[in-house]
């Protein structure tokens, strides 16, 4: 059930109007029946998927949290007769049975995602290698990818790692928990929520209230409006290039570069706001996923404000368990020894950087085009962190900083690094993005874009100009953003200027939304991850 | 705490590390700069920072920091 179909909003008023019709304390079993109804309109054998992660998670943590209790009984009953030394062994006792349980859960669930989205990966990847023995290939499995996988496997995972760091209590209650994996607005695209977060809003009980339910029905207007008028529009003009690389060559692979940067901003973004929206007319708060990432001065930021979510998953369930683990340090104390301070300290950062982004690449999709791509942000960060003693000196220098310009030569510096590195997500392989990108750079034909050039890669006038605004607006809201919350600033207005925006945006999007004949919105790109 | 200011002046020398309480909140300290201070710490005071106690409330001051390092020593 896409985001954009009119069956998604019958569900969504259907479920609106039930919601703060029931009971408070029946509202999170309500919504567990509407997300496990939602999941099975994608597919109802993807059921089990979903229904063996949440099971398999909650029972783990339930053990994890046993074992403590039982290890801290005995010591609280034998606390007297406990030397430290003891105390420290039992405690280490305890930690072990823990971490058994943790990693089965991990190993058993991880796997599964392994197997449904990365074999046929691996069997192509074989099938290369036995061709140049000359032997016959593999065959491929027909393994269909349950919907949403990887974003709720993060999010159990999250759960159960912070459980066995005692951050957080695991849930009791398997209906509670499973609400916590499926709940259906987050399901498809995440954020990757965290448990911490999400379990103050999710079950408590919410009374209706007007603000929210407006501020919630606002976003998800302004969720359409990125999809729709811009995203799918835009669509259009960035698949004619791409997928005819012999024929858009030169300026308009620039052309496709910035028009896919477009799109999936809009996209994704959009796709976002549609969630948050949806939850914040239920009363739930879900974490915030973008900070306005094209604003950012350094890729480094860049990725600190986009898919937020994500990024913070990775940073303290991969980055900082594998940077400050004793082999890793046991490494940069040697290292340090044999090649000096300098060495010693990067070794942990960039060994940890490295798998952090080349598990970002694959978890982005099973392609050589997402591990590149995933890898070349690595090498980028890792060349600006060795720059800045130059930034540091050039600073000293010249007094830029601040100045405006400076400002605005960085940010449009990270759009266009950001935007060439997304043109793995584009072309087929890997040895054509390069040839693309290189083609991008050489080409001569710049003559083109005044010669009508735009006019040939599926988009018409109309479309440009709805675009334009769209984009212009889209750039208007940022820039108003930066400094407070557009809808608290609109809702101190007068109703009637209120109801003129949300009419304005509603007909936006009928009117300029990308529809025809037959026409059927796509996917959310990040669906597909 | 005098050692620990070292490494920190050393890491970020434009920031008042006896003053600043928000090194984390206002991004001044990033992932990198907590995986070079979590190894210079321990080399320094031979004691190990776990991942889990790798969180803004004990990484947004020297203070912090510090109290996390002792409360670490003591656990040992």
């Amino acid at each position: 059930m896409l985001f954009t179909s009119y069956c998604f909003i019958g569900f969504l008023i259907v479920l609106f109007l039930l919601y703060y019709k029931i009971p408070g304390k029946y509202q999170w079993g309500l919504l567990l029946i509407a997300s496990y109804l939602f999941y099975a309109v994608a597919g109802a054998q993807f059921l089990i998927y979903i229904g063996v992660t949440t099971f398999s998670t909650w029972y783990a943590g339930l053990r994890i949290e046993k074992v403590k209790q039982q290890y801290t009984g005995y010591r609280k009953l034998h606390k007297a007769e406990m030397t430290k030394e003891e105390k420290k062994s039992h405690k280490q006792e305890e930690k072990k049975k823990q971490r058994i349980w943790l990693l089965l859960c991990l190993f058993f669930n991880f796997g599964i995602l392994a197997v449904v989205k990365y074999t046929n990966f691996a069997i192509s990847n074989i099938n290369y290698f036995l061709n140049l023995a000359g032997r016959g290939p593999l065959n491929f499995l027909s393994l269909a990818l349950p919907m949403g996988i990887s974003f709720y496997t993060f999010q159990s995972m999250g759960y159960l790692i912070d459980v066995y760091r005692g951050t957080c209590e695991p849930e009791r209650n398997l209906g509670k928990f499973a609400l916590f994996v499926s709940f259906f607005p987050q399901l498809i695209q995440g954020p990757i929520s965290r448990f911490a977060d999400l379990s103050k809003t999710l079950w408590i009980p919410h009374a209706f209230d007007k603000k929210q339910v407006i501020f919630g029905i606002e976003r998800i207007l302004w969720g359409f409006f990125k999809k729709l008028v811009i995203a799918d529009r835009i669509v259009a003009g960035v698949n004619t290039i791409i997928r005819d690389p012999d024929q858009y060559q030169g300026v308009y692979v620039l052309v496709g570069m910035l028009f896919y940067a477009c799109e999936l901003y809009a996209d994704f973004t959009g796709g976002i706001d549609i969630t948050i929206g949806v939850a914040q007319v239920l009363g739930i708060k879900i974490k915030e996923n973008f900070e306005l990432p094209y604003f950012s001065k350094s890729i480094k930021e860049y990725w600190r404000r986009w898919h937020i979510t994500m990024g913070t998953w990775f940073t303290d369930y991969i980055f900082y368990p594998i940077s400050v683990s004793m082999p890793m340090l046991r490494l940069s104390k040697c290292s340090r020894a044999k090649f000096g301070e300098a060495v010693g300290k990067r070794v942990p950062v960039y060994c940890a950087t490295i798998l952090v982004w080349f598990t970002t690449g694959i978890w982005h999709g099973a392609s050589w085009n997402f591990i590149v791509w995933g890898l070349m942000n690595c090498l980028v960060i890792m060349v600006s962190q060795e720059m800045e003693p130059f930034y540091r000196w050039f600073h000293s220098k010249f007094s830029v900083k601040d100045r405006w310009l400076f400002r605005a030569f960085q940010v449009g510096r990270t759009i266009l690094l950001m935007s060439a590195l997304r043109m793995f997500d584009c072309y087929r392989d890997v040895p054509l993005t390069f040839r693309m990108f290189g083609n991008m750079l050489t080409g001569r034909n710049y003559s083109v874009l005044f010669q009508g050039g735009l006019m040939n890669i599926g988009l018409t006038a109309a479309d440009y100009m709805v675009l334009s605004i769209g984009v212009v607006t889209m750039l208007v809201v940022s820039l108003v953003q930066r400094r407070g919350s557009v809808r608290e600033a609109l809702y101190a207005k007068s109703p009637a200027v209120q109801l003129g925006v949300v009419y304005l945006l509603l007909f936006s999007v009928l009117i300029f939304g990308a529809y025809g004949i037959g026409y059927d919105a796509s996917q959310f790109i990040y669906n597909q991850f | 705490m005098e050692e620990l200011l070292e490494i920190l002046q050393e890491m970020h020398p434009d920031v008042d590390f006896e003053l600043c309480d928000t090194l984390i909140d206002d991004k001044i300290l990033d992932s990198f700069d907590i995986v070079e201070l979590v190894s210079e710490i321990s080399n320094t005071f031979d004691v190990r920072i776990p991942a889990e106690a790798i969180v803004p409330e004990n990484f947004n001051s020297a203070e912090t920091i510090y109290a996390l390092i002792e409360s670490l020593e003591n656990e040992d």
